[in-house]
């Protein structure tokens, strides 16, 4: 904490005067409002809403990844007792297909399911089984039989890559090919170059709550309990797709049991699930498998970087080149934007970014954990390590001399960044002074041991929401947005914002959230949750304090009779004088004698004329130590360091916790994680979570997690620049590092698996 | 999964004739496989008979060793300090198998029939002659990094997936099997077998054969033993390659040697190859180097894992290395 507190300093230069709003409840560490629903199980997920009468949906996978299916023999199953119905693209409802912006966020809504036999990948969803109960359900649609006619699949990007296409959409907001000066030239020319591709494998989400959704007709009527990152994404989609207006549709999600991304989009299970229950005219649960996950709700597509980099002598670059391949589906598009932090990362004139597509037979790739600075700053962060080496420099003082001061894309100044503080005091704290320069030069033991840095960059994203706060005669107050908790702690955090603005200890205040017959909200992704909803809360708890004040103060039996709104401060649940606190009344008294039951206020967030006049960026610094068994290769990791400028932390407790969630998932995909595909089949071979390996708690080190003290006033009225994905950023480039220097040996294709490493280098 | 009848068995002799007398039918002890294999409808028993109120859980000793209940959990037998002391690689393979959940619910009996993780094996969307016989390989053309490098066939090559029976090898284990026939001891490295032409047989035992106990010899080189694993992570994950050693050394010569691989093969991998080589000779590094060569004879890689070759070499010596030393073992 005390370095916590020495580098406030600086912030509070640099990001000008805080608004006064900091009165002590945001910003401390508290628990998780809704820590004892969860752990008594009493939160309730999509698939727990009890409802009488309910019927059970299974969904069967196609085994083949390309061609058309020819028939059905549903025998079999209709056999099965207790099945109500089978559905399969012959009889399914006509689905209307989901145009959306795709700044709205679905990459998937584009091909509805059901609707014809042709198969664009392996897993896919061609037929559905409701019955009376989920063991029927499952059994017949075990049995149902398909015949196909088997066309071979595209499962390999290296053999398609001569299909590889320009994306039709923009990567990440900018163009697919991007360039700034001559950044061919600059590279020929430079002194000292690294020019090599890295390549990071297709992964999964894994959320531990599987995707869900239980859906419920009421005549022309339909409500949702969905797993979501999104509900009013959710509402819309299904609108569009069973032609019904918006207003007839209710999504509800109260708990989301993980998203990392993979439920910002409506998959294919959701229409599935209330076509059915339209069908058997009873409400229908439909809980994926585990195994369904891994074809049909979306995946980081892998990515294959030229990284090309050319620097002076003394290290100054004069090229960034920064292109390569990801694939997507056949059916619909979706970019990994690798090359997006490249654009803002380090100061240089000469710059290209270039992306191309590769379309397989798998299902569409989606958003994953910080989609694009993940990978690509795996492939930036490694190259710009291999660059030091190359130099003879140490890796900060690198990054410090190519240090961007504005942000070289735009040009325009950065809101705040402490990304110098961040390698400072990371580096102090770590240990790094300790570091040998040489790789293979430090041992315990039998063991090789390494250090490795990298940077963290997110950009600060904002999106609409709104927000109504309620005050109650009782003296209680309700705040309400249809965002989500993820997880994350969003619950927490906006109680924290309105308890503060409403001047209301927290137990007084309840948030309600995820359920579209409240004020909108967007997807919760791109780390934009606190910003846009805790804004959104603070403008309309603001605004009911002020009709409270106005209550007050046009009421001849109040104490506050004739005071200017100014002179009225809401605090411990009374209105009274700033220069005469006895003076005053709480809000019960107020709105009984008022004979009000409660004041509310709604409120838009809107961000429009936000980031033009600066460029808002998260940064970090990430440090990592290894240890390598010289004989097997095995790497594990011993130590880790994070230290984060985030803006204002809302809560320390959450947004460590965030960051260690992110460090974690960064050393999975460091060392483990990769989703395999079978290239003669195209199905992922790997299709659960004792095969696909993420870490376990043997694997995770202890982390050291610092968040720097600041206030980013361009960035978001409540000060805070987005505290989600910034931790997995880095994380693989900083433990690659690492692992290159315990052992001599550079590894550009994650993961990091023992058999990489044994018999190269310190490993021979 | 299959609809399937449970029934709760009361007697041995009992539990042993309703699956004489069903072909359909299996026993059910910790179900940590058997019902992950039922649910992806790998396996489709039409009739379960739990046999856990059996008392089959003992760890008690017999003359010339320590005989070990079927029923007895992983996690018991990995911390029953008669085992510990005296054979040490048993509890450390133990341990770096599963997670604890899985080992107290994973049985000794279980832990011996468990199949392989053949990741092509354990979805019904592919082929798999394990799965359905004469339907095909496709680990051999596909993605093979976890598979075998040793006795597999053109038609199958899985590997066994169990720790404990690597170490249950080097200890001379035995097992006690009873069936409509009566009792029956077999050498537990007669149980398991090549896939052959025939993968999907994974082991001798009758279908209507329930293992009762596995006998541990007392011997002299029990006590000098260990177990080294080298994985993808540090917990929960199969062995890329494991060894389970055993020595007997006077005078720094070793009079009598187990060696035993895993993850390498349809079964665990007793290399008396490598035994020869030991026997007889010095303990030292040269003895430990040409121990590791002769314990991949007749390796045959496939496209993803040669390196299980290397791997196990560097294992063996590693292992050996630490068991001669005094040292456990392990993770790596």
């Amino acid at each position: 904490m005390s370095a916590n507190k020495q580098s406030g300093k600086a912030a509070g230069q640099k990001s000008g005067k805080a608004i006064s709003q900091n009165k002590g409840i945001v910003g401390q560490p508290v628990n998780r409002v809704d820590g004892r629903l969860k752990v008594t199980g009493a939160a309730r997920y999509a698939v727990e809403f009890p409802f009488e009468n309910v019927a059970y949906a299974a969904l069967v996978g196609t085994t083949i990844a390309n061609g058309r299916i020819k028939s059905f023999d549903l025998s079999a199953a209709q056999k099965v007792p207790g099945v109500l119905h089978i559905m399969t693209h012959e009889n399914a409802p006509k689905l209307k297909p989901v145009v959306t912006n795709p700044a709205e966020g679905d990459a998937a809504g584009r091909r509805v399911p059901m609707q014809s036999p042709v198969v664009y990948y392996s897993g896919q969803y061609i037929a559905l089984v409701v019955a009376e109960t989920l063991e029927q359900a499952r059994r017949a649609a075990e049995l149902i039989r398909v015949t196909y006619e088997e066309q071979p699949p595209a499962t390999d990007m290296d053999r398609e890559r001569g299909k590889a296409y320009v994306p039709k959409q923009r990567v990440a907001g900018k163009p697919a090919d991007s360039t700034r000066g001559n950044p061919d030239a600059g590279l020929s020319g430079a002194a000292v170059r690294v020019d090599e591709i890295y390549r990071t494998p297709t992964e999964h989400h894994n959320p531990m709550e599987p995707h869900a959704t239980t859906a419920v007709w009421e005549g022309d009527k339909l409500t949702v309990y969905d797993a979501t990152q999104y509900t009013y994404g959710v509402r819309h989609a299904m609108a569009v797709t069973f032609g019904v207006p918006e207003e007839n549709v209710r999504i509800i999600c109260k708990f989301t049991g993980g998203g990392f991304g993979c439920k910002g989009t409506v998959w294919a299970h959701v229409p599935l699930a209330a076509a059915a229950a339209r069908q058997v005219k009873r409400p229908v649960r439909l809980a994926t498998t585990r195994q369904q996950m891994f074809a049909n709700m979306g995946h980081r597509a892998e990515t294959e970087q030229r990284v090309a980099l050319g620097a002076t002598s003394d290290g100054k670059l004069t090229a960034i080149i920064h292109e390569g391949l990801t694939h997507t589906s056949v059916y619909d598009e979706y970019v990994e934007p690798f090359s997006k932090p490249t654009h803002m990362m380090y100061a240089t004139e000469n710059f290209r970014a270039s992306q191309r597509l590769v379309p397989l037979n798998v299902g569409t790739p989606t958003y994953m954990r910080a989609p694009g600075e993940t990978p690509g700053m795996f492939a930036l962060e490694s190259a710009l390590d291999e660059l030091a080496y190359k130099l003879n420099m140490d890796p900060i003082q690198l990054r410090l001399i190519n240090h961007a001061e504005t942000d070289p894309d735009g040009k325009l100044p950065w809101s705040t960044k402490l990304l110098k503080e961040s390698y400072k005091i990371g580096a102090e704290r770590f240990g790094w002074s300790r570091r040998k320069p040489q790789p293979n030069s430090m041992r315990d033991g039998r063991y090789l041991i390494g250090m490795g840095m990298a940077t963290a960059v997110y950009p600060v994203n904002h999106f609409p929401a709104s927000a109504r706060a309620r005050i109650r005669q009782d003296g209680t107050a309700i705040a309400e947005s249809s965002t989500h908790d993820l997880g994350t702690g969003a619950y927490t955090v906006l109680t924290q914002v309105a308890a503060e603005t409403l001047g209301l200890p927290m137990e007084r205040v309840r948030v309600e959230i995820g359920d579209t017959n409240l004020p909108k909200a967007f997807v919760s992704g791109g780390s934009a949750t606190t910003m846009s909803v805790g804004s959104a809360i603070q403008g309309a708890a603001r605004g009911a304090i002020t009709k409270l004040k106005e209550i007050a103060r046009a009421d001849k039996s109040s104490p506050l009779y004739g005071a200017t709104a100014e002179q009225v401060v809401a605090k411990d649940g009374r209105l009274s004088l700033s220069d005469n606190p006895a003076k005053g009344e709480t809000y019960a008294e107020i709105l009984s004698r008022a004979r009000t039951e409660e004041v509310e206020a709604s409120f838009d967030m809107q961000f429009n004329d936000r980031q033009k006049t600066h460029s808002s960026h998260s940064f970090g610094a990430h440090f990592a130590e290894v240890r390598v068994d010289p004989d097997f290769g095995e790497v594990r990791v011993t130590r880790f360091g994070g230290v984060f400028d985030v803006g204002r932390v809302m809560n320390m407790k959450l947004a460590e916790s965030q960051m260690r969630g992110g460090i974690v998932m960064g050393l999975g995909m460091a060392l483990m994680e990769e989703t395999v595909l079978d290239k003669n089949l195209g199905h992922v071979v790997n299709r659960d979570l004792a095969e696909y390996h993420v870490p376990v708690n043997a694997d995770v080190p202890h982390m050291d997690v610092l968040l720097l003290e600041n206030f980013d006033e361009y960035a978001s009225p409540i000060g805070a620049k987005g505290a989600g994905e910034i931790g997995i950023v880095g994380v693989a480039a900083a433990i690659a590092n690492a692992v290159y220097h315990a052992t001599g040996v550079r590894v550009r294709d994650l993961p990091i698996t023992p058999d990489k490493l044994m018999g190269k280098g310190a490993l021979a | 999964m299959n609809s399937f009848t449970y029934k709760r068995a009361t007697s041995q002799a009992e539990a042993i004739r309703d699956v004489a007398g069903n072909s359909n039918a299996k026993f059910l002890a910790g179900g940590t496989n058997l019902i992950d294999l039922m649910k992806m409808n790998v396996q489709q028993p039409g009739e379960l008979i739990d046999i856990n109120r059996l008392a089959l859980k003992k760890i008690e000793e017999i003359p010339g060793g320590l005989r070990l209940g079927a029923l007895a959990s992983n996690s018991e037998v990995a911390n029953d300090r008669r085992v510990r002391e005296r054979f040490p690689v048993l509890s450390e393979a133990l341990l770096a198998g599963a997670s604890p959940q899985l080992r107290n619910m994973a049985t000794v009996g279980g832990n011996l029939l468990q199949r392989t993780r053949c990741y092509y094996f354990m979805d019904t969307a592919f082929p798999c002659n394990k799965r359905v016989p004469g339907s095909g390989c496709p680990a051999i053309p596909g993605f093979n990094r976890i598979h075998a490098i040793l006795g597999a066939s053109d038609k199958c090559i899985a590997t066994h997936p169990s720790d404990m029976c690597v170490a249950l090898v080097a200890l001379d284990a035995v097992i006690r099997v009873e069936g409509p026939r009566g009792v029956r001891e077999m050498k537990l490295t007669d149980l398991h077998r090549l896939p052959g032409d025939t993968p999907q047989i994974d082991t001798n035992l009758q279908a209507d054969e329930l293992i009762v106990a596995v006998d541990l010899p007392s011997t002299a080189f029990a006590k000098r033993s260990g177990y080294l694993k080298v994985r993808d992570r540090a917990q929960y994950a199969f062995a890329l390659v494991s060894v389970a050693v055993a020595l007997e050394i006077k005078n720094g010569k070793i009079m009598a040697a187990r060696l035993a691989l895993g993850g390498v093969a349809h079964k665990p991998w007793r290399s008396q190859e490598a035994e020869r080589v030991l026997t007889g000779a010095q303990a030292n590094a040269q003895t430990f180097k040409a121990a590791a060569l002769a314990a991949v004879t007749g390796a045959v890689p496939q496209k993803h894992n040669a390196f299980k070759i290397e791997m196990a070499k560097r294992a063996v010596v590693r292992i050996l290395n630490q068991v001669a030393g005094g040292k456990q073992g392990g993770a790596a």
